[in-house]
């Protein structure tokens, strides 16, 4: 069995092993589908059709236009924001120690708990969860990038202050470049972080975008729209992320 | 670091402070954020009424049950691939991009499938949490250095003493990193689903008092479950430091 095994994986490499996990997957959703029926879970085939219908209709489109434009602004915000200040506590050694206890609170905290707080600022609407997506992405993207410069070598900053480059150009020409790996991996965490925002801020007193609409369909029990809508959200979540991973793969091979 | 503490302290009090003041002479308009200290002694009204005993317990049973069903099925998963590796390699892509999906937009699903009971939010928090728990014990147990299991064999240990005396103590600082994330990862799952819909808990109070307007009750519950939350996590942070620091690792 094993040598079979072995013989197969030769042959078909790396992507007949991700092919294989999600063939796993799906059989273990048609499995949970016979076993707990249609109207708690739909089958594999039946949403993949119903997916493909939805995909293709006209109403859905603004929904996801809604959800991609404030996570767009809120990404935005947040690396730009994210690397900046993640930048300077990496340099200044002090404020980066001040800071990181902070900033781990602010990581672990349930954030939804401050989704009011927010509404209460900005009001129901685009503003509010652009303001939430990039507060769950902000943390993750300073902390990481923090310890991305702090780990360069001393002497490339000492080089840029005996050349006395100002603040934007040592951002630019050492601090991004040096440390450009492991700040793309502070973006890609960020990604995703700010997609959970984003979503669950639309979750919650919405009336427009891919949140509002799976909890819209939960509230008529529309099986099939749940699943498709979770389907597809997983789908550009674990696809957008591989992407993110291939690029910092290569990131990380040419330093 | 004493600098470090010292400056810290300053600045959250100082940032405290701001923001009483601010509240106090109505920078911030009353109806958006009352000032801290009217917070605390809300929390204080609340908690002595008992109002919300049941809500407060309710949530940290989901949270208990979650976090423990967590660390048992992520050590016993993280265990079961580290012994198998052919299975390791196909699960692999799935353990890399698991914490990119939004595992919150399962949540409509499960419940329609669970009913709005606590089942929903549990499962959402240990989701959250098992596979924090399966990549650390993994890492864990990469590191344990080929001369212990060497060394367990020339002493003929069984498989369990090899287990509990060689394996166990070298790889604890890891798994501690896991339990770390857990409890964290858990606590978000389950009070962000208590806030999106739910029939009780925590979660559930502040977002049915904002949408009632009661300020004084939202901000005092807000106030409460960051301070329960940063409270264990940050026990947590010190004794692992503490942890490293004894295995000499920082």
């Amino acid at each position: 069995m094993n040598q079979v095994f072995e013989g197969l994986r030769g042959l078909l490499g790396r992507a007949a092993e991700i092919l294989l996990l999600i063939l796993i997957l799906v059989t273990l959703w048609q499995v949970v589908h016979e076993l707990a029926g249609a109207i708690a879970m739909t089958a594999p085939l039946d949403t993949f059709r119903y997916t493909a219908r939805l995909v293709l209709s006209a109403d859905f489109w603004p929904h996801v236009q809604v959800t991609g434009i404030a996570f767009f602004l809120a990404l935005l915000i947040a690396s730009a924001a994210g690397v900046v200040i993640g930048a300077t506590l990496g340099l200044h050694r002090l404020s980066g120690e001040v800071g990181e206890p902070i900033l781990v609170a602010l990581y672990s905290i349930p954030k939804v708990t401050l989704y009011p707080i927010i509404l209460m600022f900005f009001g129901l609407g685009l503003r509010a969860e652009v303001a939430f997506g990039a507060l769950h992405g902000i943390v993750p993207i300073i902390i990481l990038t923090m310890n991305a410069v702090r780990s360069i070598k001393p002497v490339y900053i000492r080089t840029a202050s005996v050349l006395r480059l100002s603040s934007w150009q040592l951002l630019r020409s050492i601090l991004v470049r040096a440390a450009l790996p492991e700040i793309f991996t502070g973006l890609r965490v960020g990604f995703s972080v700010t997609l959970v925002g984003t979503l669950i801020s639309e979750m919650f007193g919405s009336k427009r975008g891919l949140g509002f609409l799976l909890m819209r369909s939960l509230g008529v029990h529309d099986m099939d729209l749940i699943m498709a809508i979770t389907l597809l959200l997983v789908m550009f979540a674990a696809i957008s992320n591989s992407i993110l991973m291939s690029i910092e793969n290569r990131l990380y091979r040419r330093v | 670091m004493r600098k470090a503490t010292w400056i810290r302290a300053i600045v959250l009090v100082a940032a405290i402070a701001a923001l009483e003041i601010f509240c106090r002479v109505g920078i911030i308009p009353r109806i958006t954020m009352i000032p801290p200290s009217t917070m605390v002694t809300s929390l204080f009204d609340l908690v002595r009424s008992g109002a919300i005993t049941s809500d407060t317990l309710q949530t940290l049973t989901s949270v208990a049950i979650a976090l423990g069903s967590a660390i048992a099925a992520g050590f016993v998963a993280g265990a079961l691939l580290h012994a198998l590796p052919r299975a390791r390699r196909i699960v692999d892509p799935l353990l890399a991009t698991y914490y990119s999906i939004p595992v919150f937009v399962f949540y409509p699903l499960f419940i329609a499938i669970f009913g709005l009971n606590a089942i929903p939010k549990t499962v959402i928090g240990f989701m959250y949490a098992v596979v924090a728990m399966v990549i650390n014990t993994l890492n864990g147990l990469d590191r344990v250095p080929p001369v212990l299991w060497k060394t367990a064999r020339v002493h003929h240990m069984g498989r369990v003493s090899t287990l509990a005396d060689m394996v166990f103590p070298y790889a604890a600082a890891y798994l501690f990193t896991g339990v770390k994330l857990a409890v964290a990862y858990s606590f978000i799952g389950v009070i962000g689903s208590e806030f999106i819909l739910s029939s009780g808990g925590i979660g559930y109070r502040i977002s049915f008092a904002y949408y009632n307007f009661q300020n004084d009750v939202m901000y005092a519950l807000i106030l409460l479950v960051l301070t329960i939350v940063v409270t264990i996590n940050m026990t947590l942070y010190y004794w692992e430091r503490i942890l490293m620091a004894r295995r000499g690792e920082r």
